[in-house]
């Protein structure tokens, strides 16, 4: 395969990411059309590896699958030329928006349209979360822990940072733990592993309450 | 100087954006809301709402214009509020490339393992949890200061959801509502 410039792969994810919306996953199949089948830059299962990786490494997925793809195609520079090429456009655009909306924040008309905007970005949010528990189906330890979650962010004002840590934490406590337990027991499919992962959830979940 | 702590802010929640952009949105409430109280909470909605409207990912379009917008609050020129809006942007970006280019380094060996995909099914509750605390904390009086409001809500919920309709003409339909009701 011949190389690929870099301008190209910049151009390829700024159209990728101008057509992102929200919370970016409705442009997986454009990425597919673009980068896998249009233009054979990647194949389909190394699409589909460098999409599960991006989507539990932390940050933004249509960053992440910038960085991984711009990667495999020209190194280095390249996961800087496709970061670029689908961030640019739209941090372009925001600051125009920024700058003009800047004179207009006081004005009546202005004041009236936002009114109206600010309950349907509740719902917007709101959506996703809907979608994500209809997904995921969530045991009732899992469940509540969600809405302990929420909770102590929205009424006991605690970072949600601090939630991550802790369950990271006892996600890799319990793992270590339960490795050590596994090797151990060296027998007994359900080993000490699961239960140590359903401790852990347990054991957020009480943090949670607190 | 805010541009450090802009940067170390956004790091920091670039770090730990598990779970996508409305995740992001969560954090960046917590910590640039709540904690340094850079920006209202009013001001936070009409981010959100502008960053959904506009092509491009929500994520980076936040981080723009949060960026953008507290240095502005602050008190400083237009020029210094476009590099805020610059170091939030790469402030955010930055873990990613990090933790991305680590990862294709030790691909084979990651593909094996099942640590990320582990800690990403034990840490979806978690997630849920948080971007529903993004949506409850914007139900402020300011925000919903007249009883239409949660008609606008509900309305807005059953076009996105069941319609499927576009969030962007489900924004444009709730500023037009808002600028013949108001």
């Amino acid at each position: 395969m011949e190389k690929v410039s870099l301008w190209t792969l910049a151009g390829v994810f700024a159209k990728i990411g101008m057509f992102t919306l929200g919370g970016g996953y409705a442009m997986i199949p454009l990425i597919d059309r673009e980068v896998v089948e249009k233009r054979r830059w990647l194949e389909k299962d190394e699409f589909y590896d460098i999409l599960s990786i991006a989507q539990s490494a932390p940050g933004l997925l249509i960053v992440n699958i910038s960085i991984f793809a711009g990667y495999r195609l020209r190194g280095r520079r390249g996961s800087v030329a496709a970061t670029i090429g689908s961030c640019l456009p739209s941090f372009l655009i925001i600051l125009a928006i920024a700058l003009f909306f800047a004179g207009y924040r006081d004005n009546v008309y202005v004041d009236k349209v936002f009114k109206g905007i600010r309950p349907v970005v509740v719902a917007l949010i709101a959506v996703p979360v809907v979608d994500m528990i209809q997904r995921s189906h969530l045991n009732i330890w899992r469940a509540l822990l969600a809405v302990g979650t929420a909770a102590a962010i929205i009424f006991l004002k605690v970072s949600p940072i601090l939630i991550l840590l802790v369950l990271f934490v006892c996600f890799f406590c319990a793992r270590y733990f339960g490795r050590r337990k596994k090797l151990k027991e060296d027998s007994g499919e359900i080993s000490g592993y699961e239960q140590a992962e359903e401790s852990a959830v347990e054991d957020k979940k009480k943090e949670g309450g607190v | 100087m805010i541009y450090l702590e802009l940067f170390w802010t956004f790091l920091v929640i670039g770090i730990f954006t598990f779970g996508g952009g409305y995740a992001m949105l969560s954090l960046i409430q917590s910590e640039v809301v709540t904690n340094h109280a850079w920006i209202t909470p009013e001001q936070f909605t009409d981010i959100v709402a502008i960053s959904q409207a506009t092509p491009g990912p929500v994520g980076i379009n936040s981080a723009t214009y949060v960026g953008y917008t507290v240095t502005h609050n602050l008190g400083y020129s237009e020029w210094a509020s476009i590099g805020g809006s610059i170091v939030a942007t790469l402030a955010v970006v930055l873990p990613s490339f990090i933790i991305v280019l680590l990862i294709c380094k030790l691909y084979q060996k990651v593909k094996k393992s099942d640590l990320f995909a582990s800690l990403m099914k034990n840490l979806r509750p978690v997630v849920i949890g948080m971007i529903a605390a993004a949506a409850g904390i914007l139900i402020t009086p300011q925000n919903f200061f007249h009883w239409s409001s949660w008609l606008l809500l509900a309305g807005a919920f059953i076009c996105c959801k069941y319609l499927r309709a576009n969030p962007i003409w489900v924004i444009l339909a709730g500023g037009l509502i808002g600028l013949l009701i108001y």
